[in-house]
């Protein structure tokens, strides 16, 4: 197991310095230099205030050196400072931000896989039945809603007509005179329609796929053989068949990371959460590039990981994959 | 094999709702300039925000235009977007799959690397990055979503060539001296153009929502060019006011997205078994 660690740590090798190589070289596609944008709207800036601004981004030295420097820079997690009026340090800004953008990953994570693997295997076992049909039409529908156009329908619904649920923030203006306990009902009262709709995207997908895998686990051999030897259906299905449908899911759950990354953008910004993707979104607003191209860089770190991590249960869970 | 498409197409339920669904935006797209009872652009400040009536059948805007024109003017843009974003992402994937997969080796290698890095990217963030560093036109949005969405298609198109160059055809050209680039592009691609269709037809829808979804954001299509998405923006501003800018374009969205990827299941389903 640690050799095939090593090697699955090997082979992202490469990756990370592609991913390194795109998000510099996407910064330095822009027209001009990233500094214009905070001389240029300064009259009083001199030519020699300019070069220093210049040179304290490195932006005077040849493009390869440039890269080196960043990458030096990135490898001690300096991801730079921001160009906002703050001029914070990036990594700083981004860590603060990480941990609330994560947790509502995770539990939306954790909500698809609830609902749609039961989703999925019922309408496997009960396949062309109506509520197979019901389903698929579900999925189908599912597939082609725009989330954000749902996310504002429920914010219309819980939000405006039954005043139920808020609609914005994390957390209600009096959240520092609260007891502990309502303070922590607030908090999860203005994160279940985020969490909802950001798993919403992800269910279509895994229900259909989940489905398949099982329609496909079902028709083996050793399925019949289980059937053969008089075992109950229940166990059949819960035991012998569910196990085998289950492993590619965790392939999948891996792959849906960069999505799931990209959407917080999106309901971060809806439902104004100070998370990672709301920052993302005032940084590429504000073309503060030192904030964009290090958040670019964390989600594609973040992908990887999710990648790594999912390759890694696999290969824990399927003893094939570890000895090939 | 055509015939046979056709009537498997014909049977097929998906396939066929989804054509009607496709056929009607060309229509209502084409015919944008008399199908709108208003003028997109005209502002009426004496008619802000009205809800639905007889006269505005979908109520109109903060800036009393009517949002029935919007939308139909909004699906001449959606449709704009979603072809030649896919077009891009098709023609590199088509390429680079192409490549990868007639030439095998380092090639092969090298192409299916840099995928695998384009992959890593959260797709958003990327699009994100990209306009936020050029101007939000409806051109470079095109572009930019293309850009970020041929791997898929890259892979494609790589798997039917490895599976094609082995074929007796390719031989037989070969045999008679045609080069790579004509075995290439004219033996072995319309071969595998079937699986592009169907991955065409899909990155319509999915490029249809990601305009939504960047001109909702404010970093599409600009206003007063009319978008489903920045339709949407304007009901997010009104939200509790102006239900009706909220639902209409969104619902408008489903129902195109929900057709091209109908299209392209039903055509999948319906194409010679032994492809799929």
């Amino acid at each position: 197991m640690p050799a095939y660690i090593l090697k699955r740590l090997i082979l992202m090798i490469p990756l990370l310095i592609g991913i390194t190589i795109i998000c510099f070289g996407v910064m330095h596609l822009a027209p001009g230099s990233p500094t214009d944008l905070e001389t240029q709207m300064n009259p009083r800036a001199s030519a020699e205030a300019k070069a220093r601004l210049r040179a304290m981004y490195d932006l005077d030295k040849p493009f390869h050196q440039q890269y080196f420097l960043w990458v030096k820079k990135l490898a001690i997690g300096d991801l730079g400072r921001s160009f906002s009026s703050d001029h914070r340090l990036v990594a700083d800004k981004i860590i603060e931000r990480l941990p609330i953008t994560i947790v509502i990953n995770v539990l939306s994570m954790i909500l698809i896989l609830v609902i749609a693997i039961p989703l999925g295997v019922l309408s496997a076992v009960r396949q062309d039945t109506l509520f197979d049909r019901i389903t698929s039409v579900f999925v189908f529908i599912g597939f082609a809603t725009p989330t954000f156009w749902l996310a504002l329908l429920m914010m219309i619904l819980f939000g405006v007509h039954l005043d139920w649920l808020p609609i914005s923030g994390i957390r209600s203006l009096n959240h520092e005179y609260l007891p502990p306990a309502e303070a922590f009902l607030d908090l999860v009262k203005h994160l279940i329609l985020p969490i909802a709709l950001s798993a919403f995207g992800g269910l279509a997908g895994l229900s259909r796929y989940m489905r398949s895998n099982m329609l496909e686990v079902i028709r083996q051999d050793y399925i019949m053989t289980a059937r053969a030897k008089g075992l109950s259906e229940w166990v059949v299905i819960g035991k012998h068949a569910l196990r085998n449908a289950l492993l590619p899911v965790i392939t999948i759950l891996g792959l849906s990371v960069p999505g799931l990354i990209g959407g917080s953008v999106i309901f971060e910004t809806i439902f104004a959460i100070p998370g990672m993707g709301q920052l993302f979104y005032m940084a590429v607003m504000a073309r503060d590039y030192p904030v964009v191209m290090g958040i670019l860089f964390i989600g594609a770190l973040l992908t990887l990981i999710g990648n790594l991590i999912a390759d890694v249960s696999y290969a824990l869970a399927d003893p094939r994959i570890r000895v090939a | 094999m055509a015939e046979d498409f056709w009537k498997r197409f014909k049977k097929n339920k998906m396939a066929l709702m989804g054509s009607v669904i496709v056929l009607s935006l060309f229509a209502v797209s084409f015919l944008a300039s008399w199908l709108a009872p208003y003028d997109p652009s005209e502002i009426n400040l004496q008619e802000v925000l009205m809800p639905p009536s007889t006269s505005h059948p979908l109520g109109t805007d903060q800036l009393g235009r009517d949002v029935l024109s919007r939308m139909i003017w909004g699906a001449r843009i959606s449709l704009k977007v979603g072809f030649a974003a896919t077009g891009v992402a098709i023609f590199i994937g088509t390429i680079l799959g192409a490549l990868a997969g007639y030439y095998g080796r380092w090639i092969d290698g090298l192409i299916m690397r840099f995928v695998d890095i384009m992959l890593c990217f959260p797709t958003f963030f990327l699009i994100l990055a990209v306009i936020a560093l050029l101007e939000p036109s409806i051109w470079n949005i095109m572009i930019v979503i293309g850009l970020t969405g041929w791997m898929g298609i890259t892979r494609l198109v790589r798997a039917d060539f490895i599976s094609l160059k082995e074929r007796d055809f390719v031989l037989a050209a070969r045999v008679i001296g045609a080069s790579n680039l004509r075995i290439i592009f004219v033996h072995i691609l319309p071969n595998a153009m079937a699986s592009v269709l169907v991955a065409a037809t899909l990155g319509v829808a999915g490029a249809i929502l990601t305009e939504s979804a960047l001109s909702f954001l404010g970093i599409g299509v600009q206003p007063p060019t009319p978008s489903w998405g920045n339709i949407l923006t304007a009901g997010k501003d009104n939200i509790d006011i102006a239900w009706w800018l909220s639902l209409y374009p969104g619902l408008a969205i489903l129902i195109t997205v929900l057709g091209y990827n109908l299209l392209g299941e039903g055509i999948r389903d319906s194409m010679d078994p032994r492809l799929r």
